[in-house]
């Protein structure tokens, strides 16, 4: 943790925050000391073929709490989130360096079962990609795949999903019906309940409100904050609002690399790499 | 100056105008050829075996004396024959699409198998029938029986259901396997949930396309050899048979001999498009309903 917080000051060239941002450092990591780290990147990098996607990644990810992660498109925020869930490894083309562990274990290992993993660690998508089977079927699906077949448990597991997803009301007369029935904004808190009905530790979500209407993402981005209190949640977002707005940490990416990572506040108030500067006022991506 | 001279564009407008209304005709006319030509067809067999067609000609067995002769024996042929071809092409056809489009490795093997599949789908019938010939009827000795027409059939079909098949995985999006690989589920488990069962109506509409194509063929059965004169019905897969279109063929060479013979042909004619109009409209019925709701 240590050798994640230093490297930032090392490339920070504002030498009039200099001071600041070092007691602040501090602070910060004095404050990191009590909070648990559920994934830890170490010198991560990934090639798309010839492609180098990700370089020498390194970020760890604290639990229970928001981390956004933000950059021009392009920059690899998706790939390091598929990462994660190592959902990227189904482009043929892809390898891989580095270590990433979640919870102290090692996860790039060809030994480690991603369907296990996977089972911790849930996904949101862009679009809302829910099946095309009834809302039911949608949130039983994650436990019925891991051998629940109990029909009063799987009740149980769908209200308590659908509640936890804050779409319960919205839904719970329709639960036969088709999950397209939905609007946009619907659909997506249903991939939500579908996710949280694995019961994961972490959220990964890929910018999911990009696809919804100003209204819909309000309700997703209060559902996050409602969220964080049971689970770590990573956000990619390429809105720099929400990310202010909903994060508790931020890595701003650039060109396949962490630029800067620090608390939310810092990155948009006192950013320390003036690209980081440049990008959250709008002068470039 | 204006490039555009307005003069010389009023001079050719009436070419210009002509050559249109020529070539619309022209390919009017062409569309029209097509429709005249299956309308003369299928009046004509209309006309020539519409009034032979009844219970008793459905239901008899066949026969030398055009008055008592029927076809029941032909259609339990062809009913008997798609037993065996719909679960071998079925079972043969949807797993080598699952293994090439979902676990096959992008790679030489895979466009090998591609490649050759796409040239199985071009070779002429009727060397299926010398294969089916020297496998199924000689090699493994079953003799000219419904099993031996059945695998032969399905080995002509196959590329096509594979194709069919392959095109339908492939068109079930992404994001939908992506959802379910995102929440622990295993390939298996995803290809059962929720590839397949959305690329299942593509895969039947491809399926029963390429049933209608056996159906019709008469080819390899030539080369295996069906009686022509088969009077029991077959009961079996091990029986001798016939099929609605060899029965087709034998009446059309002999009607030179018993005249009626042309009518009896005509009859089944109707018969077996009565049959595969029926198959296709299912496709279409199929393909409908299911349209992508994703
Ligand atoms: N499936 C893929 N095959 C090859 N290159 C890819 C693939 N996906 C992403 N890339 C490349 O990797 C880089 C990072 O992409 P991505 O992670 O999607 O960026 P972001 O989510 O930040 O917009 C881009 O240069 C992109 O072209
Ligand atoms: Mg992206």
């Amino acid at each position: 943790m240590a050798t994640l917080t230093k490297p930032k000051v090392n490339i920070k060239n504002h030498a009039n925050t200099e001071q600041k941002s070092i007691t602040e450092t501090a602070a910060t990591t004095k404050q990191n000391m009590n909070k648990k780290i559920v994934y830890d990147t170490k010198d991560l990098n990934l090639w798309y073929g010839e492609t180098h996607a990700l370089k020498d990644i390194n970020l760890s990810i604290y639990e229970k709490e928001v981390t956004a992660i933000i950059g021009p498109s392009g920059c690899g925020k998706s790939t390091y989130l598929k990462t994660l869930n190592r959902m990227v490894e189904l482009v043929p083309s892809v390898k891989t360096s580095g270590v990433i562990t979640y919870k102290d274990k090692s996860i790039l290992d060809k030994s480690f079962k991603v369907e296990d993993l996977r089972t911790r660690v849930g996904m949101v998508f862009q679009k809302p990609n829910p099946f095309p089977k009834s809302i039911y079927d949608n949130i039983a699906y994650g436990p019925k795949i891991h051998g629940i077949r109990n029909k009063k448990i799987l009740d149980e597991i769908v209200e308590k999903s659908l509640r936890g997803a804050s779409i319960w009301d919205e839904v719970k007369d329709r639960l036969k019906e088709n999950a397209y029935g939905l609007s946009g904004g619907q659909q997506q808190r249903i991939c939500i309940a579908r996710c949280l009905a694995i019961e994961p530790d972490v959220i990964l979500m890929d910018e999911p409100t990009s696809a919804l209407d100003p209204k819909s993402t309000l309700r997703v981005e209060e559902l996050i904050q409602e969220l964080k209190k049971d689970y770590s949640i990573v956000i990619v977002t390429h809105n720099m609002q929400q990310a202010a707005r909903i994060s508790d940490r931020t890595a701003f990416f650039l060109n396949g690399e962490v630029v800067e990572y620090d608390e939310t506040d810092t990155i948009f108030t006192n950013p320390a790499d003036s690209r980081t500067e440049d990008y959250i006022s709008g002068r470039f991506g | 100056m204006k490039y555009v001279d307005t003069n010389q564009v009023q001079k050719n407008m009436n070419s210009r105008l002509l050559k249109n209304n020529v070539l619309k005709s022209v390919f009017f006319l062409a569309t029209i050829f097509g429709l005249i030509v299956l309308a003369v067809l299928i009046i004509r067999v209309i006309m020539q075996g519409a009034s032979w067609i009844n219970m008793d000609f459905l239901t008899n067995k066949l026969s030398t004396s055009p008055d008592r002769a029927g076809i029941m024996g032909a259609i339990l042929g062809t009913f008997w024959l798609m037993v065996v071809v719909i679960p071998v092409t079925l079972i043969l056809g949807v797993g080598t699409a699952i293994y090439l489009e979902l676990y096959a490795r992008k790679g030489r093997f895979q466009s090998f198998v591609q490649t050759n599949i796409a040239n199985l789908a071009g070779v002429p019938s009727i060397v299926y029938g010398i294969l089916g010939m020297t496998i199924f009827v000689r090699a493994l000795d079953f003799g000219n029986v419904v099993l031996a027409g059945g695998l032969t059939m399905s080995l002509l079909v196959l590329p096509i259901i594979i194709v069919a098949a392959q095109e339908s995985i492939r068109a079930v999006p992404q994001h939908l396997s992506e959802a379910s690989y995102g929440m622990g589920a295993t390939k298996w488990q995803t290809v059962k949930n929720i590839i397949l069962p959305a690329a299942l109506p593509g895969i039947l509409t491809g399926s029963i396309l390429s049933l209608s194509r056996a159906i019709g063929e008469t080819a390899p059965l030539v080369v295996i050899g069906i009686p022509a004169l088969l009077i029991p019905f077959p009961g079996g897969i091990m029986d001798r048979f016939t099929v609605l279109p060899m029965q087709i063929y034998y009446w059309t060479i002999d009607s030179s001999l018993v005249e009626e013979y042309a009518n009896l042909a005509a009859a089944t004619i109707i018969v077996l498009l009565v049959l595969l109009f029926l198959l296709n409209a299912t496709a279409i019925v199929i393909r409908n309903k299911f349209q992508k709701r994703y």
